[in-house]
């Protein structure tokens, strides 16, 4: 019984970890969109910054990728 | 990832979509030991060789006029030792082997994942988790080499005001040691994720099979959203392995360079 409540509160605390996600999209389109601004004021210099854009669209995504690393820990860890 | 088998009675999907990352010997059902040949072990291999063929067939005319084959290995290099220049500096091509290696490997086991039936090396942590570790520890040791103790000036963030400065370092110091666990999770977690999904809807697939009234709206919208994804995917494949070296040029880029 008691170990069938820790399984469910994991399970719980698992889905709950999904909500990471809109975090991570939100950074994303975030930086996206304002590179897409940016970008359309001036489109010279738009071409050399795709490094930046990227590097930055990696980093707002890391701290929604540590949600799925709570996810994974647990279902597999806990 | 998913270690244990999901048994055939157990309603709901007709496979577990997680089951196409259960690494099983090559040979025989016996256990997976340091030296067992499993599926890993054969897509890796297959990775080096794709790789090899297309670099040494690619290279080994040489002609003035590129045939197609040299002009996608030319292409790779240009691209790579361009990004290697403009993030991480001239000094830096000195890793630059290194780093076009991590991004053929990493690209080639992306994209052969992709194929039907294939197993993707890269949805591992374990796979990642290596190459993230080495690339940490390659930049730890040339940052100390380079600069010695001043390679800890990294974490004092000297243009911010002297009260602000232990705090920032704190973060500085977190945020460095984090750097590996998101550098291999992300490229994992991009990669298991966009496979997991393609598989949950190929489980809709064979609705028609079991009800012809609501396989005729799933069947033909399960099959729209597995091309749909699958074109993601492509595009994910590239980003991702574009991101990882990216960010070991970012990474190479403090240890050369670490002034704040």
């Amino acid at each position: 019984m008691e170990g069938d409540i820790v399984q469910m509160g994991a399970y719980i605390g698992a889905g709950l970890a999904c909500m990471g996600m809109g975090g991570a999209a939100m950074g994303v389109g975030n930086v996206a969109g304002n590179f897409l601004a940016g970008a359309l004021r001036n489109p010279s210099a738009a071409a050399g910054q795709t490094a930046t854009l990227f590097i930055g669209i990696a980093f707002a995504e890391a701290l929604g990728i540590f949600s799925f690393l709570v996810a994974l820990l647990l279902m597999f860890a806990v | 990832m998913a270690t244990e088998a999901h048994g055939a009675g157990e309603p709901g999907l007709v496979f577990h979509p997680m089951d196409q990352f259960m690494v099983k010997p090559l040979f025989g059902d016996g256990a997976v030991g340091v030296f067992t040949l499993t599926n890993v072990t054969l897509w890796m291999a297959l990775t080096v060789l794709a790789i090899i063929a297309l670099l040494v067939m690619g290279t080994s005319r040489r002609a003035t006029i590129p045939t197609r084959t040299q002009s996608v290995a030319e292409l790779l290099y240009d691209f790579v030792r361009k990004m290697v220049e403009d993030v991480a500096g001239k000094d830096a091509l000195v890793f630059f082997p290194y780093i076009m290696t991590l991004f053929l490997f990493i690209l080639f086991a992306n994209f052969l994942g992709l194929l039907p039936m294939a197993f993707t090396t890269t949805s591992h942590i374990a796979v990642t988790a290596v190459m993230a570790v080495m690339v940490f520890l390659t930049v730890t040791i040339v940052g100390f080499v380079k600069h010695g103790v001043g390679f800890l000036g990294l974490f004092w963030v000297s243009s911010a005001p002297l009260a602000l400065r232990p705090v920032l370092a704190l973060i500085e110091v977190i945020s460095y040691f984090v750097r590996p666990v998101s550098h291999s999770i992300r490229l994992a977690g991009n990669m298991m994720a966009g496979h997991a999904v393609v598989k949950v809807f190929a489980a809709f697939a064979p609705m028609i099979l079991i009800s012809t009234g609501i396989g005729i709206v799933v069947t033909p919208l399960s099959i729209l959203a597995i091309s749909t994804i699958y074109a993601l995917e492509v595009l994910v494949a590239f980003i991702q392995a574009y991101v990882f070296t990216i960010l070991t040029c970012v990474y190479l880029k403090d240890a050369l360079h670490p002034s704040h």
